[in-house]
């Protein structure tokens, strides 16, 4: 079931983040959202979690949704292969399968604040992906890892989502990363989306590719800023 | 969710480290309170402390001995162990799920909190001439005494303890589609958990002055009676060997709950099983 947003705002006392937007995000289909800070991004990906009871308009959504935030946020009390499993009936098997999957089959036993943040980062993707969602919402998770770290979770999130097919919504505000990773990028601006692009480029993508390169520097108009710095 | 009213976000609590470091000079620290013994035993021996101000250290042991044998001190100590007992678990459970009704939920709140707040004004030792009125002085107001100290601090530690619970796990646990029940037994309870260990181990603590007090006024067994008792033939080793029992009781029942908080706290950095 494709997601669909019409008319959606939002606003904090006189602040409007959100201004009647519209939004279609297709089945299987990665989307990235870029935007400036403070331009609602993550506004959007908590009613679209359902988190946000104050807003409004017509949101169309599955049930299937499951969220990795930017902080991995594991319950620090339960050990990792609890985290994964909490709130599922599914057999322990399955969760140790998405364990493997990301890379961290032998940290099952591991309490949370015994892991690095990469792993972290990891176990909290594996707790969403071991839903088997449709709506995969990710809100920028890889911007806390280290350079190395994060090219090795670009590769495990594209693995994941070619084996599981959720549509998948990453909030980011790199562009590079967005241009790597996504089929399709939105800008959020003025609490609209303000640009839809397609990006047809093969996979693996390099940075140096000149359709990206041409494409990096009209998404990086589309935020306010020029290759040279600040328009 | 409206099912929870909870704080945002704060960070994970760490325990102090502790490090082999400090058993190595641990020994160092005996010595001064050793040569205060000594000292006390030589100034009781000289005469220069009087028997009936303070009794010598020697005599002290071989009255702890002589009391252990006639069967005293151990009757005075179970007596004593039974109402701190049996007003631990009253006034505990009390204050806990007192605790949980007001931290659940709003109404909870309005209906607990404000009574907990203005009893909590109260000075309870200044209770003791209700408790005799209305209980007589038999083991109810001792007990009762224990108990309502007790439910303090695990009520007001346990509340604030649930409503300190991370939000941002609350959300966690929205978007795992966890019930009320999962989002109270998986998040909210454990989350609560260190410091409603900490309100436990202040509530042994005034357990302990609760039964002191108690016992004082209106006991005829039990520790408080053994002491008062031995005031009246100005048996001061009696009343120390009583006063050390006391503390003995109190560092063994915080032994207790550190041991309990080692294992419930094992998730924490530092606390590593
Ligand atoms: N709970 C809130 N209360 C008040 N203002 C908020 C709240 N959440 C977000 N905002 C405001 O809404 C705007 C958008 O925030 P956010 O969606 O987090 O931005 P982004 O994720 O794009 O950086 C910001 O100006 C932020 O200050
Ligand atoms: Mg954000």
């Amino acid at each position: 079931m494709a997601t669909r947003l019409s008319g959606v705002a939002r606003a904090f006392g006189d602040r409007v983040v959100l201004d009647s937007l519209d939004l279609e995000l297709r089945d299987g289909e990665f989307t990235a959202l870029l935007g400036r800070s403070g331009s609602g991004k993550s506004t959007l990906l908590r009613a679209l979690a359902g988190l946000d009871d104050e807003v409004t308009g017509a949101i169309d959504v599955t049930d299937s949704v499951a969220v990795a935030f930017q902080e991995p946020r594991l319950v620090p009390w339960k050990r990792l292969l609890a985290n994964i499993t909490l709130g599922l009936d599914a057999p322990a098997d399955k969760a140790k399968a998405a364990l493997a999957e990301v890379g961290l089959a032998e940290r099952s036993d591991a309490w949370p604040l015994t892991l690095s943040g990469g792993e972290a980062q990891r176990a909290s993707l594996a707790r969403a992906l071991v839903r088997e969602p449709e709506l995969l919402l990710l809100d920028e998770p890889f911007s806390a890892l280290d350079a190395l770290t994060r090219i090795t979770i670009h590769q495990l999130v594209l693995e994941l989502w070619a084996r599981h097919r959720p549509a998948v919504l990453l909030v980011t505000h790199d562009v590079d990363e967005a241009l790597l990773l996504a089929d399709r990028v939105l800008v959020l601006d003025e609490g609209r989306i303000a640009h839809d692009i397609s990006i047809t480029a093969e996979r693996p993508r390099h940075r140096e590719d000149p359709a990206l390169v041409t494409l990096r520097n009209t998404l990086l108009a589309a935020l306010g800023v020029s290759p040279e710095g600040r328009s | 969710m409206s099912v929870v009213e909870l704080a945002r976000p704060v960070e994970t609590p760490r325990a102090t480290p502790k490090g082999p470091r400090r058993r190595v000079t641990a020994w160092h620290r005996w010595l001064s309170p050793l040569a205060l013994l000594v000292i006390w035993q030589i100034a009781s021996a000289t005469g220069l402390l009087p028997e009936r101000l303070l009794a010598a250290p020697a005599t002290i042991a071989s009255t702890a001995v002589e009391l252990t044998q006639a069967g005293t001190l151990p009757t005075a100590i179970g007596v004593s162990l039974q109402r701190v007992l049996i007003g631990f678990l009253v006034g505990g459970a009390a204050g806990i799920l007192l605790a949980l009704a007001a931290g659940l939920s709003r109404a909870g709140e309005n209906a607990v909190d404000p009574i907990m707040q203005a009893l909590r004004a109260l000075p309870f030792f200044g209770l003791i001439p209700l408790f005799i009125l209305w209980f007589g002085i038999g083991e109810e107001p001792k007990i009762l005494l224990v108990a309502l100290a007790v439910s303090f601090p695990l009520y007001l530690n346990t509340f604030s303890g649930i409503r300190g619970v991370d939000g941002k796990l609350a959300e966690v646990a929205k978007t795992l589609k966890l019930s009320r029940g999962q989002l109270i037994r998986h998040i909210v309870l454990p989350g609560a958990l260190p410091q409603t260990l900490v309100g436990l181990r202040q509530a042994l603590g005034v357990a302990w002055l609760a039964l002191i007090v108690a016992e004082q006024v209106n006991a005829t067994t039990g520790l408080g009676y053994m002491i008062n008792d031995a005031r009246e033939f100005l048996r001061t080793d009696v009343i120390v060997v009583g006063l050390l029992v006391y503390s003995a009781l109190g560092l063994a029942t915080d032994a207790i709950v550190r041991l309990l908080e080692r294992r419930a706290l094992a998730w924490r950095r530092g606390f590593l099983a």
